[in-house]
Order: C-alpha cells, then sequence, then structure tokens
C-alpha cells in the first residue's frame, strides 16, 4: 500500500481512454463500476471537448456480483457497438473489475462483432496511465495490421516526396494537438509529407496504412514508444530519436529528419526562423543568466526543459525529476549532465520537499510542481502533463518546433518577469508620488490643464523605463551577486539567532522577493561564522562581496 | 405581485409512476463526498483504502488541489496487497500509523472503503477496531464504504454520519426534548438556521455534523431530527435506532421549503402560529423579493434533471412551484419514497420522474424534448452545450450554499445565469 495524497497518473485504463477518444471510429467498452465514469470530464472539461468520450462503462453493482456480471458486460458491448457502429472496439477492465476476473476478451469473442475487436489486459494494481495509453495504441496497431506483410514499404515511386508518420499524440495529452500542427508545418517545409498522425485525429484504417511511410516521427515515447519499436521491429520503419523541444533539438530534428528522408537540411535550417535564440541572447536576457530551475515532469518533457533552460537561456539546472519510472534510465543520463541527483518518485510530498530545499528562482513543472510553487512563492511554468484547463489554451501554443521554442521563452521567461515587476511595485509602495491613495500618473498630480495624452504618455514611459532600467540594475545586481553563492549550504543545526540592524534590515528589504530569502541566509550565514552581531549594512555588503567572488 | 400557489385537492405525485431503469449511470461515487465533508469536520482525516482510480476520481472531481497537504488521501491496494490479506492488514496498520504520527491534529480518522477493497473483502470495520485500540484516545478511528459498487455520489455522506452516530453520546434520560439538524451544511446556513432557531425560542439544537469531532451531539429519545439534505436514509435509520424521532418535512430549499421545514420543528416545539409568523414573515418576504427578479426570467422554462444527488425532487419542487418552471423529466439515482413523501405530494401532478439510470437512452429522451435547461453531471455538460443545450451542472447544486431563505435566490440564479449567459452570448 502506498500513501497518496495527490496523483501524477491516472489509472491505465484512463491511458487507453485518451487513446481511444483521440482517435474516430474507436469504442471503448469498459467493465467498471459507477463512478469510473468521472474520467470523462477529465476531457470533456479540462481539455473542453465537445463531444463525450466514445466509452461505454458497464456500471455493475454490489448486488450484480454474486449474479452475471459477465452477461452485463455482453449487454454493454451488444448494445454500444449496436449504437455506436464503431471500426474497432476495445474492450478492458478497470481496477475493480479486473478483480473479479470476468475476461471480457472471451465474452467480446463470443458476440462475434463484425469488426476488430482488442482485448486490453491493463494491470490496474501495477501500471499507470502513460503505460496504459502506450499499450493501448501498440495492441491497436498490432491488432489492424495482424495481415499485413511483414516488410519494410517499397512502393514510394522515385519521384514523390517521403513521407513520414507522426506518433504519440493523445487526447489530454499537454500540448498534442498544437505539436501536431507545428511537425506539420516544419516537415512539410522540409519537404517531408504527413503520412498519418495516430492516435489523435486517425481511424482504425488510418493505422493499417502506418507502414506506407518511410519513417516514423516518435513525437511522445511515453505514448508512443511500444508502437514505433514494434513497426521498427516488424517493418523496419526507423524512427526519429530527437524531441523536437527548443530551438537546438529542433534543428537536430530536422537533421535528423532529412538524413532519414534523404533530403538536404541545410536549405531548411538556413531558412528555420526562430525568436527564442536572439531574444535569449538579447541584452535584457543577461539577468536570466544562471537562474536556479528545478524541472519535474513526465520524462521526455522534463528532459527537453532541462536542456533548453541549460543551454538555450542561460539557466542553473539545480534538480531534474521525473514520475515517470519507465523512463528512469534516461532521466539519470539528463541529471548526470547537470550534475545533479535525479528525483524518481510520484510522491508529492518528496517533490515538494525537494523544492523546499533547493530554493529554486523558477520552477518548471507539472500542474503539482504550480501548486507546490505557489505556496512556496516561487515563479513557476507548466511543461508537462498532468494538466488542468489553463494548460488548454485558445491561441496556438506548441512546445515542439521552431514556433515551440518561441513559445517556452515566452512562457518560462514571464513567471520571471513578473516576479521582477511586483518587487518593483513594492519598492514604490512607499514613494512620494506611488503611495496608495495617489491619483495614477497618467491623470496627472492636479495640474490645472492636462497636456495632451499623448505626450504624456511618452514622458511617462520614458520615466518608467529609465526606472525601470535603474532599479532592475542595482537591486537585481545586489540580489543575483549574493543569491549565487552559497547553494549548496544547509544551515548548521546549532541555534543562533541573528540579529540585524535597522538600516540592514531596510536595505535587505529592497532585493527583489524572490531572492531575498536567499541574500538574508547568505547573510546570516556569513555573519554566525565569523560571530558578527547585530548584522549591519556593511555586513550585507561583505557578505555580497564574499559569495559573489 | 408575487405569484400565488393555488392549493389543489389532489396530491401531488405521492402515486405518481416512476421510470426505473439499469444500464450506464454517469454519476460519481460517495468517495466524492469527502471532498466537502473534510471541510465540514475541520479536524477529521479521510483514508481511503482503494485503487490509483479511486485517488485520481478524488482529485479530478476536486477539480483544483488547493490544498497542499489536504485531510484526504487514498492507500493505494497495490499487487502485494492482493497476494494475501493478512499482509494487507499490516500494511494499512503501517500506512495509517505513519498518517498519524505525520498529522497529530487529526481526531477522527475514517477508513474509508472502496470498490476494490470491498470487492477482495478487506474488512475495514475490523480494521478500524484493532487501529482504534492503538490509538485511542487521542483517536477516533471509524469506517464507512463510498464505494461506487454500493453508494451513488451523495450516498458517500450518508454512508459517513450513518459511522458516525453509534458514536454520538447518550443524551441524560431525563434531557429536554432537542433538536438535530443532520446533513452538511454550509457554516453560514448553519449559523442562519441557528439565528432562526434561536428566535424561535427553539432548542438546544445540534448539528449533525459537527464543526469538530470533539462536538458530536448527543442523542437520545428526547432527540427531534431534521433531515436538511435528501440523501440520508442510513443515518436516518441509525438515528432512530437510536430513539430519535424525525420530523417529516420537505427540504429547506426555497422558501416554501425553508418554511415547512421550520414549521415541523416549530409544531414540535409547540410554538405559536402568532410567534411562528413573526419571525419567519419578514425573511419570507425578503427572499420572495430577490426571487421575483429569477421569476421572471424562469417562468415557464423548461427543465430536464439527469440524476445526480437525490437534490433534484426537491430542487424541481422549487422551480416549479416558486419560480413557474416547467419539468420535463426529473430523474434521481435513489427515490426515498418515505423521505420523500412531502416533496412528492408537492410537485406538480404528471410530472415524468426517473429513478436510477441508461444514460444513452436519457439522453435520447433529452435531445427528443429539447428542454431550456439541462441539470447533468460534468461529463455530459460541455457535449451538450456543444449540441446547443443549456446546462446547469449538478455539482454546483451540491458545493454552493443553497438552503435556507436568504440563499432562494442564489439557488435560482445558478440557474439563470446559464439562460442569460446564452441569450448574451447569442445576440
Amino acid at each position: 500500500m502506498q500513501l497518496t495524497l495527490w496523483t501524477y497518473e491516472g489509472p491505465p485504463h484512463v491511458g487507453a481512454m485518451r487513446v481511444a477518444t483521440a482517435m474516430e471510429g474507436v469504442h471503448y467498452v469498459l467493465h467498471a463500476p459507477q463512478g469510473d465514469t468521472y474520467a470523462d470530464l477529465l476531457f470533456t472539461m479540462i481539455e473542453r471537448l465537445p463531444k463525450r468520450p466514445p466509452v461505454t462503462y458497464t456500471t455493475f453493482q454490489a448486488r450484480d456480483l454474486g449474479g452475471d456480471t459477465a452477461e452485463l458486460f455482453k449487454t454493454a458491448a451488444r448494445d454500444a457497438y449496436a449504437r455506436y457502429q464503431p471500426k474497432a472496439m476495445l474492450v478492458g477492465a478497470s481496477c475493480t473489475a479486473e478483480l473479479i476476473q470476468d475476461d471480457p476478451d472471451g465474452l467480446a469473442k463470443a458476440l462475434a462483432l463484425p469488426v476488430p475487436v482488442v482485448a486490453l489486459e491493463l494491470p490496474s494494481y501495477q501500471r499507470k496511465e502513460h503505460w496504459g495509453a502506450s499499450e493501448t495504441f501498440y495492441q491497436l496497431v498490432r491488432a489492424m495490421l495482424a495481415d499485413a506483410p511483414r516488410t519494410a514499404y517499397t512502393g514510394r515511386a522515385a519521384a514523390a516526396r517521403p513521407r513520414c508518420n507522426l506518433l504519440g499524440a493523445t487526447a489530454l495529452g499537454f500540448r498534442h494537438r498544437d505539436d501536431v500542427r507545428e511537425l506539420r508545418t516544419l516537415l512539410g517545409q522540409l519537404g517531408v509529407d504527413i503520412h498519418v498522425v495516430a492516435p489523435l485525429g486517425a481511424t482504425p484504417d488510418d493505422l493499417k496504412r502506418l507502414p506506407e511511410a518511410d519513417f516514423n516521427v516518435l513525437m511522445y515515447p511515453e505514448t508512443g514508444g511500444l508502437a514505433a519499436s514494434w513497426l521498427t521491429r516488424q517493418f523496419g520503419m526507423p524512427a526519429t530519436r530527437t524531441i523536437p523541444i527548443g530551438a537546438k533539438a529542433t534543428r537536430e530534428f530536422v537533421a535528423e529528419v532529412a538524413a532519414l528522408a534523404g533530403l538536404d537540411a541545410d536549405a531548411a535550417l538556413a531558412a528555420a526562423d526562430s525568436r527564442s535564440p536572439w531574444y535569449a541572447r538579447s541584452v535584457d536576457s543577461t539577468y536570466l543568466t544562471d537562474k536556479r530551475v528545478f524541472v519535474f515532469g513526465d520524462a521526455t518533457h522534463a528532459i527537453a526543459a532541462a536542456r533548453v533552460a541549460s543551454e538555450e537561456f542561460g539557466f542553473q539546472v539545480v534538480g531534474l525529476g521525473s514520475y515517470a519510472r519507465e523512463f528512469a534510465r534516461e532521466l539519470r543520463e539528463a541529471a548526470k549532465r547537470y550534475g545533479v541527483e535525479p528525483l524518481i518518485t510520484d510522491d508529492y510530498l518528496e517533490v515538494e520537499a525537494k523544492v523546499a530545499e533547493l530554493q529554486p528562482e523558477l520552477v518548471l513543472g507539472t500542474q503539482m510542481e504550480r501548486h507546490i510553487a505557489k505556496r512556496l512563492g516561487i515563479p513557476c511554468a507548466v511543461i508537462s502533463a498532468p494538466v488542468h484547463v489553463q494548460d488548454f489554451p485558445a491561441r496556438y501554443s506548441p512546445q515542439m518546433g521552431f514556433e515551440g521554442a518561441n513559445v517556452l521563452f515566452d512562457t518560462w521567461v514571464h513567471p520571471l518577469m513578473m516576479g521582477l515587476e511586483e518587487h518593483l511595485i513594492g519598492m514604490f509602495r512607499g514613494d512620494f508620488e506611488f503611495h496608495e491613495d495617489a491619483a495614477p500618473s497618467h491623470l496627472g498630480h492636479g495640474q490645472p490643464a492636462p497636456r495632451p495624452a499623448a505626450v504624456a504618455a511618452d514622458e511617462a514611459a520614458a520615466v518608467e523605463q529609465r526606472v525601470v532600467a535603474q532599479t532592475a540594475a542595482t537591486a537585481a545586481a545586489v540580489a543575483e551577486v549574493q543569491a549565487t553563492g552559497g547553494a549548496e549550504g544547509a544551515t548548521p543545526a546549532a541555534i543562533w539567532v541573528a540579529a540585524w540592524a535597522q538600516d540592514a534590515e531596510k536595505e535587505l528589504a529592497k532585493i527583489p522577493f524572490f531572492v531575498r530569502g536567499k541574500a538574508r541566509r547568505n547573510t546570516e550565514r556569513y555573519a554566525q561564522e565569523r560571530g558578527i552581531a547585530p548584522i549591519t549594512l556593511e555586513t550585507l555588503y561583505d557578505a555580497k562581496a564574499h559569495f559573489g567572488r | 405581485m408575487s405569484p400565488v400557489i393555488p392549493i389543489r385537492a389532489e396530491i401531488g405525485c405521492a402515486d405518481a409512476p416512476v421510470l426505473r431503469e439499469r444500464g450506464q449511470r454517469e454519476v460519481f461515487c460517495g468517495l466524492t463526498g469527502i471532498i466537502w465533508l473534510h471541510r465540514k469536520i475541520q479536524d477529521a482525516f479521510f483514508l481511503v483504502v482503494g485503487s490509483r482510480t479511486c485517488a485520481h476520481l478524488i482529485q479530478s472531481a476536486a477539480g483544483v488541489m488547493i490544498f497542499a497537504e489536504p485531510r484526504f488521501a487514498t492507500a493505494i491496494i497495490d499487487e502485494r496487497d492482493l497476494a494475501g490479506l493478512a499482509d494487507a492488514n499490516a500494511e494499512l496498520d503501517r500506512v495509517v500509523t505513519r498518517l498519524l504520527e505525520r498529522r497529530p491534529e487529526i481526531k477522527l480518522l475514517f477508513l474509508v472503503g472502496s470498490c476494490p477493497s470491498e470487492v477482495i473483502k478487506l474488512d475495514l470495520s475490523r480494521a478500524a477496531a484493532r487501529l482504534s485500540q492503538s490509538f485511542s484516545p487521542g483517536v477516533r478511528i471509524l469506517n464507512y464504504s463510498g464505494s461506487g459498487i454500493e453508494t451513488t455520489f451523495t450516498q458517500g455522506e450518508d454512508a459517513c454520519l450513518a459511522s458516525l452516530v453509534p458514536a454520538l453520546p447518550a443524551a441524560a434520560p431525563d434531557a429536554a426534548p432537542s433538536l438535530m439538524v443532520v446533513g452538511a451544511l454550509a457554516d453560514v446556513v448553519e449559523d442562519q438556521f441557528a439565528r432562526l432557531f434561536g428566535e424561535l425560542d427553539l432548542g438546544p439544537v445540534h448539528f449533525f455534523p459537527p464543526r469538530q469531532a470533539g462536538a458530536l451531539p448527543p442523542v437520545g429519545p428526547g432527540t427531534r431530527f431534521l433531515l436538511a439534505q435528501p440523501f440520508l436514509g442510513d443515518t436516518a435509520r441509525a438515528l432512530e435506532a437510536r430513539g430519535a424521532q424525525r420530523l417529516a418535512a420537505p427540504f429547506p430549499l426555497g422558501v416554501e421549503g425553508t418554511t415547512a421545514w421550520l414549521q415541523a420543528a416549530a409544531s414540535a416545539w409547540g410554538i405559536t402560529p402568532e410567534r411562528f409568523e413573526q419571525v419567519t414573515a419578514p425573511k419570507r418576504e425578503r427572499a420572495r423579493r430577490a426571487l421575483a427578479r429569477h421569476a421572471a426570467e424562469l417562468a415557464g422554462k423548461r427543465l430536464f434533471f439527469f440524476p445526480d444527488s437525490q437534490l433534484e425532487l426537491p430542487l424541481a419542487r422549487f422551480m416549479a412551484r416558486e419560480l413557474g418552471a416547467a419539468l420535463v423529466e426529473v430523474g434521481t439515482p435513489y427515490l426515498h419514497r418515505q423521505h420523500l413523501a412531502e416533496e412528492l405530494a408537492l410537485l406538480p401532478s404528471g410530472t415524468v420522474l426517473s429513478e436510477g439510470q441508461d444514460v444513452e437512452r436519457q439522453l435520447d429522451r433529452c435531445r427528443a424534448a429539447r428542454p431550456d435547461i439541462v441539470v447533468c453531471g460534468l461529463g455530459l455538460a460541455n457535449p451538450l452545450e456543444a449540441e446547443g443545450l443549456t446546462t446547469k451542472w449538478a455539482i454546483e447544486l451540491v458545493f454552493t450554499p443553497i438552503h435556507g431563505y436568504d440563499q432562494a435566490a442564489d439557488l435560482a440564479e445558478l440557474f439563470t445565469r446559464p439562460l442569460r449567459r446564452r441569450m448574451k452570448l447569442v445576440a
């Protein structure tokens, strides 16, 4: 038994639902008690899908257990087929039905339905959602290709454009819909046609056509990995290994695809247009240097995010982890690159404790880490499932490709900017012109004749810019320098109460709140080690100089 | 001018036929009740003994994870627990011990049974007894089942409260009659009712469940109880077994329901009609004024209730009689004829009632009827909106304070807002 407050992943049959819901013409008959229908709301409320997931729940009750739950299953399957006329059916059991062992496979076979029926064995007491999705997709692909000849496809005419499949996108995925659109455009520009996208938007017949492509693009190993490697084994179809998240990885992805497709990548790479690398190089991004970032999510997104954070934005990765045990090996390798201890756990409390201990300046995580960060007052951006309703934005917002890299820049840097702005607001709260009771500055300060609005606005903007630039430079400089030092420090257990002189305390308050804690701790440690009391203005700057070396 | 409700000699829906259906049910299981119960009893912890699905259900139904370390959790059964029940019991003891060490402020722990724990016959009552010995007197440990094979949504609260009844202290044999209000209510509503009973000089009044585990109300032959919620069949039976008497009444939704509910207690306490009138008339008047605006928008609107919380009948009665809405179908997961007798009598004759669910067939009926408002669960709401129907999430009717005079207009607004929204967006 595992004590769980929040879970990163649902049970494996929810993974199966993500595949069924993503596809067209598939219906899933799930042997399950009432209550398991809660899973519908994941799709209709969180993803805002305008249709019900194609799932029939048999809804057995306690009084059925002594009787004929098997008959209940058969009736439900028969009725579901008659009503929805799917091109393929999935049948399986949820956690409770797994215990009563009704054999949905045998029961469905006995119905002799005129469409392929795929029986799913998803062990609820061992496995979780992503595995369930991957297994379901793999079983569906296998079933639809059961009669296909086991040879590499060679039917493409020499003059035809190369083509590939996009594998792994599901319902309820983090930005899957937008990633598919982004890759479609990117590959199109490169000269590669998209043959089948699956599971998202695919029909069972589309799955039969998978081997007609030259290679597969494996977008999400968590959900598409099993199917992709089976297609490699059975049909000799190569699959891409690079996950195109971030500008660098996207360029490598383009090169990898070009090699698989026999195309020249140089032209496409030369034409590649991404603002993100330039934005990261522009001088106002200097303050991003060595921002301490904690990364947690599914393995694919976490590993990719750590790389972008480190190599493209110049952050310092201080923690990297994933709840996906299936991909622990990959994650450990990635963690080595940043010299951090990999955190592989699905225990929310453990992740929270780690974040609290590391005191990062930015958290890149899931919905869970968003809550952790909020509690600890740390800026945060969501990079991975599990997701919530705001992770399905109305606007186009991919993670992959060059546009995805732009989205990463905006969504990761924005929370940091917000932190700085909040600091500035706090700093000016006591100012003679910006105090709470002051009229808004753009309305003028009681001058009898308001100047033309445009002039006033221009002036205000100019003043504001100067102020922001100066304060950002000075305040951030103090804070940054102090924050960089002493990251390793856990305070010794000995009880030592820091006494702060009033002027030093005042000065401390001028440091942005999101690094103030660190500055305070560093200064106190410095004072403690040297037996200085009280901490004066001089101690504060001595500590700054010490840790800034 | 407020609409006059004609007094008819007929008996409403008391003997009306009920369409009983069996099929896929689009409802939550009883575990969902934990979401409001743990907020109500502020030093109680709810430990679900179940599967990953149970944990996922509760966090999904709760919508957002506001509480970083909430007062509920799931002990997720894994395959080792399935291999041997002796080990499962040992595991459960280990989990509970770890939990209580971590959360010393917890005074009341519920072990909540689930579908898997019921099917593998993990005896949580014995576990609760065993663990109680180890942790008494600091922590009381009880158990109930919120499993989907036995309970539907709000029945979880019924099971929880019923498990708490044996723990209630016995009232002194010579104690004066006392009133117990049964069913979790929002604190603000509870306070309003307490003030009303005070003004009526009626008391002592206890609320069950209490806000603190240490404040369990006494029960005995002198106890008269009013159900504040229509889904408390087992709790009522358990209270009756301890000598308490139920005061039959409609439920306190809307002006009419609240008045009749208060009247039931006032009659039992022998409060004079003049006094009752004096206390309640200004409140009724204020509530009616607030309702009038909504009546204009809802009069003649056709309503379709999918089964969800068992609140459907009282809600339908309120909507029909105080706001002039027409009832197309009123579905309920379970119809407790005895507790709902007063409600049935007040429902307009000929109302189509359904119990249980075959969601596909019910959707067919709903689509064919094209009602103005559909009251349904979260799984159905957006798909029906996409088909052009206007919906109200049933779960909001459970989470929002809707009982009593001062909430009557809030309750009506839960129905008018989706209508108004649709009109604005269409215009």
